[in-house]
C-alpha cells in the first residue's frame, strides 16, 4: 500500500512539476501510438469494411485469420520486425532497427488485425441495413466503402480507441525493436519496465498513473472532438 | 424520351432449391402505373427487387428497351421498410445526387425543392433515423425521385401509414408520373391498386396469375383467385 501511496506522489509531483524526462517519454509515447494508430485505421478500416460487403472464395478464412491475428504475441511482432530490420535483414540497409519508426512498424502490426475485426464486425451489421438502398443506387464498391465507414464512424472510433489502447499499452515488441534507449526512443511502457527492474516502483507507480491518465484524455478528447456522445444515437 | 418498358422471359429466382419467382415471361410497358397484386409471398417484392437489379436472377432473361449502362442509372427504388442513412434529413436528400457527381449548388437546390414538395423542410437538419414512419416514407420517395428516374420501383410504399401520409405520398407519386416517371408499384391496400393502377399485374405463388388494364382487373377479372383476391376473400 506504501508503494501505491508513493506511486500517487511521485506521479503528482512528476506533473506538477513538468519533470522534463516525463513530458519527453509522454510526448514520445503519444507520437508512437498515434501515429501507429493513424497508419493501422487507414488500412484497417477500408479493409473490414471491405471484408463486409465483398463476398470472394476464402473469405471465411481470411476472417477467421484476422479474428485469430488480435491474439497476436506482441514479442512475436517485436521478433519478426527485429529480424527484418537488423541489419543482416531485408531492410537492414534502412537503418530503421532503434528508432521510433521500426516501434511504430511494430505497433501497427500489432494494433492493425484488432481494427479491421472490429472494423468488420461494425460494418457487417451496417451493410446489412444499407445493402438494399446502396445496389439500388447503383453505387461502385469503392462508394459503398466510404459510406458505410462515414456512417458507421462512431462505431468505427470504439475500435480506433481499442486499437489506440492496446498500442499505448504494448511493451514487448517496442522494448525489442526501439531498444528503450534514453533520449531516442525510451516510451512511458518502457520506462515503467526500467524503473520496476531497478526497483524503483514509486517512480513506475508514477509513470504507470501518467500512462493511465494519458490513455483516458486521450479517450474522452477523441470522443469530445467527435460528439460521439451527444449524437450516439443516430 | 423512349418509354421504358421491360420484358422478362423465363426468368426465375431460386433460394436454397426453392423457386421464389417464376419461371415467368411477362412484359411491362404502357406509361400509366403498374400494380402488382398478390397475397403474401406471392413474389411481389422479389419481382420487384430483380426488376431493380437488387435480387439476382436465377435464370431466364430481363430485357430493357434502354442500354443495358442507362438501366441502372434511370431507376429509383423505394422499400417498404425505408432505410435512413445515419445522416441528416438534408444529407440523405443530397446523397443520391453526390453519387451522381452533380454541383453543390445545384444539390442545395434540388434538396430544397424536394424537402418543400414532401413537406419536410422544417426538418432539413433532423436526424434522419429519428423521423416518424410517414416522415421516413416520405423522405424516402423524395431521395428516390429526387434523381429524375425513368423508373420509380415502390414496394408497399404506404403500408402502416395513416390516411393522410397515404393521400400525401400518392399526391407526390401522380405528380412524378405526371412528371414522365414511370411507376411501378405494390401494395396490399386494394382501394390504393385502384386509385393508382394503369394496369394490374395479380401474382400467386411466384407466377403471373393475371395481367391487364386496372378497369379490366377490377370489373371483370378472368381468374377465380383473382376475382377472390379483388373481393377481399383470403387466397392462398
Amino acid at each position: 500500500m506504501d508503494d501505491i501511496w508513493a506511486g500517487l506522489l511521485a506521479a503528482f509531483r512528476l506533473i506538477v512539476t513538468l519533470d522534463d524526462d516525463l513530458v519527453e517519454i509522454t510526448l514520445r509515447s503519444l507520437q508512437v501510438s498515434l501515429t501507429a494508430l493513424v497508419v493501422a485505421s487507414v488500412i484497417a478500416l477500408p479493409f473490414g469494411t471491405w471484408l463486409a460487403i465483398r463476398r470472394f472464395r476464402f473469405r471465411r478464412a481470411t476472417i477467421a485469420t484476422l479474428n485469430a491475428l488480435m491474439g497476436l504475441p506482441p514479442v512475436v511482432v517485436g521478433l519478426i520486425v527485429y529480424l527484418l530490420l537488423s541489419r543482416s535483414g531485408p531492410f537492414g540497409v534502412m537503418g530503421l532497427l532503434f528508432t521510433p519508426t521500426a516501434m511504430i512498424v511494430a505497433q501497427v502490426i500489432i494494433i492493425t488485425p484488432l481494427i479491421a475485426s472490429l472494423t468488420h464486425q461494425a460494418m457487417r451489421e451496417l451493410w446489412a441495413e444499407y445493402h438494399d438502398l446502396l445496389i439500388s443506387l447503383n453505387t461502385t464498391p469503392a462508394q459503398r466503402v466510404m459510406t458505410l465507414i462515414w456512417d458507421g464512424r462512431r462505431a468505427l472510433l470504439t475500435g480506433a480507441l481499442a486499437g489506440f489502447g492496446r498500442a499505448i499499452g504494448e511493451v514487448g515488441a517496442i522494448m525489442i525493436v526501439g531498444g528503450n534507449i534514453d533520449n531516442a526512443t525510451r516510451v512511458l511502457t518502457t520506462a515503467i519496465a526500467l524503473e520496476t527492474g531497478k526497483g524503483d516502483f514509486a517512480l513506475a507507480l508514477g509513470l504507470g498513473f501518467v500512462l493511465i491518465a494519458l490513455a483516458l484524455l486521450v479517450n474522452f478528447a477523441i470522443h469530445a472532438l467527435s460528439r460521439t456522445e451527444r449524437e450516439g444515437t443516430w | 424520351m423512349v418509354n421504358p418498358a421491360v420484358t422478362l422471359t423465363k426468368l426465375s429466382v431460386r433460394r436454397r432449391g426453392k423457386a421464389i419467382l417464376g419461371p415467368l415471361d411477362l412484359t411491362l410497358e404502357g406509361r400509366g402505373p403498374t400494380i402488382v397484386l398478390g397475397p403474401n409471398g406471392a413474389g411481389k417484392t422479389t419481382l420487384l427487387k430483380v426488376l431493380n437489379g437488387v435480387e439476382r436472377i436465377s435464370s431466364g432473361q430481363i430485357n430493357w428497351n434502354v442500354p443495358d449502362k442507362q438501366v441502372r442509372e434511370m431507376q429509383a427504388y423505394v422499400f417498404q421498410r425505408p432505410t435512413m442513412l445515419r445522416r441528416s434529413v438534408r444529407q440523405n436528400l443530397a446523397y443520391p445526387l453526390e453519387l451522381l457527381g452533380r454541383p453543390k449548388r445545384q444539390i442545395a437546390e434540388d434538396v430544397r425543392n424536394w424537402a418543400a414538395q414532401v413537406g419536410l423542410t422544417g426538418m432539413l437538419d433532423d436526424p434522419a433515423p429519428r423521423l416518424s414512419g410517414g416522415e421516413k416514407q416520405k423522405l424516402a420517395l423524395a431521395r428516390a425521385l429526387i434523381r429524375e428516374p425513368k423508373v420509380l420501383f415502390l414496394d408497399e410504399p404506404c403500408a402502416n401509414l395513416d390516411g393522410r401520409a397515404t393521400r400525401e405520398i400518392e399526391q407526390v407519386l401522380s405528380e412524378a408520373q405526371a412528371a414522365g416517371t414511370r411507376i411501378i408499384m405494390t401494395t396490399h391496400d386494394l382501394g390504393q391498386a385502384r386509385r393508382l393502377a394503369s394496369d394490374v399485374v395479380f401474382l400467386l405463388n411466384g407466377l403471373v396469375h393475371e395481367q391487364g388494364p386496372a378497369l379490366q382487373i377490377f370489373q371483370n377479372p378472368q381468374e377465380i383467385e383473382t376475382k377472390a383476391f379483388i373481393n377481399g376473400d383470403i387466397v392462398e
